[in-house]
């Protein structure tokens, strides 16, 4: 009982997910919770198990071992009850080809359960969120395109107001406009509902979720709020600088005001005379003020930039599969080691 | 969900190709059985002669229909995006079947103008009851929709094996044909002296389509056949319910 209260506070809760084709492993212990209104964001490199936990979280596959519950419904044990409080937009964004999109709406609307005028209602109110109500709404989808198509996909993911949804890629070869609105359609729905995102591309994700998830080898590496995981993943800032001074010099103007920086020259001197730094510290702060005002006591150095480079999404998700694939390697010749020891 | 299969399957353009071959090629049956007739004193009517090439149409035409049903939404991936809803598997396949099988009997009801136009054509003739009979009509027609139910649920079956429709076809061909004309083929090479035999002939005899359709024609009512198709579909599409869900998960 308290259990399935605990549940109820999360839209979702996965608890040491598995998933085993034979001998391989496409998930393994995950777990995670998902917060009422959340959105997360789910990374992770190709065949990392990212569509997997999406299919067993959705019921369209039972996992090995562990449990799932969405809106403290038990996944395993009553999966349709747990899709009624799903709505899920698979992986390509399946979509019939000769319906028109108000039809192929109103039929996805029965089938998950609402009846007679709730299902216009809800239709029409999707393909408003969607931008869907004007011409695109008596198009064939097969006539549409590709942007429009993934709107009918998130329509239909939204229709009945459910309390999860699940989008697996749903930016996937879009053009830059149609993933801003698309974009602009998921951030509109904070607070509202919780959504979980799949995608390769980063800063999407990054600007759109709540939190992110970065998932390797079917294991979660790393989760948490993008700026918490730049903590713990990447704890060193990086000024960089465009000064026109020596490798040698930059390091002595340094050393003498007692900025404690790892230097490294990133391009050599341009044609008027500028190369580029990268000054790495393990210290928090701002220093950019205090190297303008270093660098401005010798006139014979002229800096043209300095601003911090904040590590993207990109880097915390290389900096975090990295560490897993070394852990992993360390766990299986570290236990290799062992074994020729003995 | 039937509605909007059924919708599905109006628009489909394989969907008017397969009604249009098949009320074309009845239509020809028909009028060669009507000269067969003409040309000969006593012996059967238009309607036996035509409801006799049943199979021909069966064949070519639930393969049609029924091929796309599940592998095209296999292949396209919008099965398993039903699936995502709180539908079952049974749901989804029972649709299919029904819509398929709403167009079987609404593409065989269309040749029922036949006789009745020629009826309409020819009042003379159609006070004779061999050219015009109800009760042959009806019992020939019974025979045709209860069996149509288990060749459509074997149609609907081929199509959840595969993703491409085309295999899906072929398969759902080949296993009519050998529901069909196999059970009439086993009878005639039956050992007579192989200890099964009595066994075997029994059971090919049960399953002759061909005998349930004299049967019928002769307005002989018979309950078995009745519950041979009947229970041939209920097995196909529970099957089929079976392999679908095993698919998608």
């Amino acid at each position: 009982m308290q259990q399935t209260q605990q549940n109820v506070e999360y839209s979702v809760v996965a608890e040491g997910l598995c998933k085993s084709y034979g001998a391989i492993k496409a998930i393994d212990n995950v777990s995670f919770k998902i917060a009422k209104g959340e959105i997360l964001g789910f990374l992770g490199p190709n065949g990392a198990g990212k569509s997997t936990t999406m299919r067993i979280l959705s019921g369209l596959m039972p996992a090995t071992s562990g449990r799932a519950y969405v809106c403290g419904v038990s996944v395993a044990n009553n999966p349709k009850l747990a899709q009624s409080h799903i709505g899920y937009m698979p992986e390509n964004n399946p979509l019939p080809e000769d319906v028109r999109v108000s039809e192929y709406l109103k039929f996805r609307a029965a089938i998950k359960g609402l009846k007679g005028r709730e299902i216009r209602e809800a239709v029409d109110e999707v393909m408003e969120v969607c931008q869907l109500q004007r011409k695109a709404s008596r198009k064939i989808i097969g006539n549409l395109s590709k942007g429009f198509k993934q709107r009918v996909g998130i329509a239909d993911a939204l229709l009945g107001k459910p309390e999860v949804v699940i989008m697996d890629e749903p930016t996937i070869g879009l053009d830059p406009h149609q993933i801003i609105a698309i974009r602009e359609l998921i951030d509109s729905l904070r607070g509202k509902m919780s959504v979980v995102i799949s995608s390769h591309i980063l800063p999407e994700i990054e600007l759109v979720c709540d939190r992110v998830m970065i998932i390797n080898h079917g294991m979660v590496v790393a989760s948490g709020a993008p700026e918490n995981l730049r903590s713990e993943f990447l704890p060193v800032d990086t000024y960089k600088i465009a000064v026109s001074a020596e490798l040698e010099q930059v390091k002595s103007v340094l050393a003498a005001a007692g900025l404690d920086f790892e230097v490294e020259q990133t391009s050599k001197k341009d044609a008027e005379g500028f190369a580029l730094y990268a000054l790495k510290t393990s210290r928090r702060g701002s220093f950019g003020d205090a190297l303008i005002a270093e660098f401005a006591k010798h006139p014979n150095f002229r800096l043209r930039e300095v601003y911090l480079s904040r590590p993207t999404l990109e880097d915390i998700f290389m900096a975090a599969t990295r560490r897993s694939w070394e852990e992993k390697r360390e766990s299986i010749f570290g236990a290799k080691r062992q074994e020729a020891k003995k | 969900m039937l509605k909007y299969q059924v919708k599905a399957m109006f628009i489909s353009p394989s969907t008017y190709a397969a009604a249009f071959l098949f009320v074309s090629l009845m239509g020809g049956i028909y009028i060669l059985s009507l000269w067969d007739v003409s040309a000969a004193e006593g012996g059967k009517s238009p309607i036996e002669l035509f409801l006799s090439l049943f199979w021909l149409p069966v064949l070519f035409m639930v393969p049609m229909l029924t091929m796309r049903s599940l592998a095209e939404e296999r292949r396209m991936g919008t099965l398993q995006a039903m699936m995502t809803a709180p539908v079952s598997a049974f749901e989804i396949v029972l649709s299919k079947f029904l819509a398929c099988y709403i167009l079987y009997a609404l593409c065989w009801a269309l040749t029922l103008f036949f006789p009745i136009i020629t009826a309409l054509s020819l009042p003379q003739a159609a006070a004779d009851d061999r050219i015009f009979s109800v009760s042959k009509i009806a019992t020939g027609y019974s025979f045709i929709f209860v069996s149509g139910a288990a060749y459509v649920a074997i149609g609907v079956f081929a199509s959840s094996l595969t993703r491409s429709t085309l295999v899906a076809g072929m398969l759902s061909f080949c296993i009519l044909f050998i529901a069909i004309v196999g059970s009439a083929l086993a009878a005639n090479f039956t050992p007579a002296d192989a200890a099964w035999s009595a066994w075997a002939e029994t059971f090919a005899d049960y399953a002759q389509s061909f005998k349930h359709l004299e049967d019928f024609s002769n307005s002989l009512l018979d309950t078995r056949p009745f519950f041979l198709y009947l229970s041939a579909a209920a097995a196909f599409v529970g099957a089929t319910a079976l392999i679908t869900e095993y698919r998608t998960s």
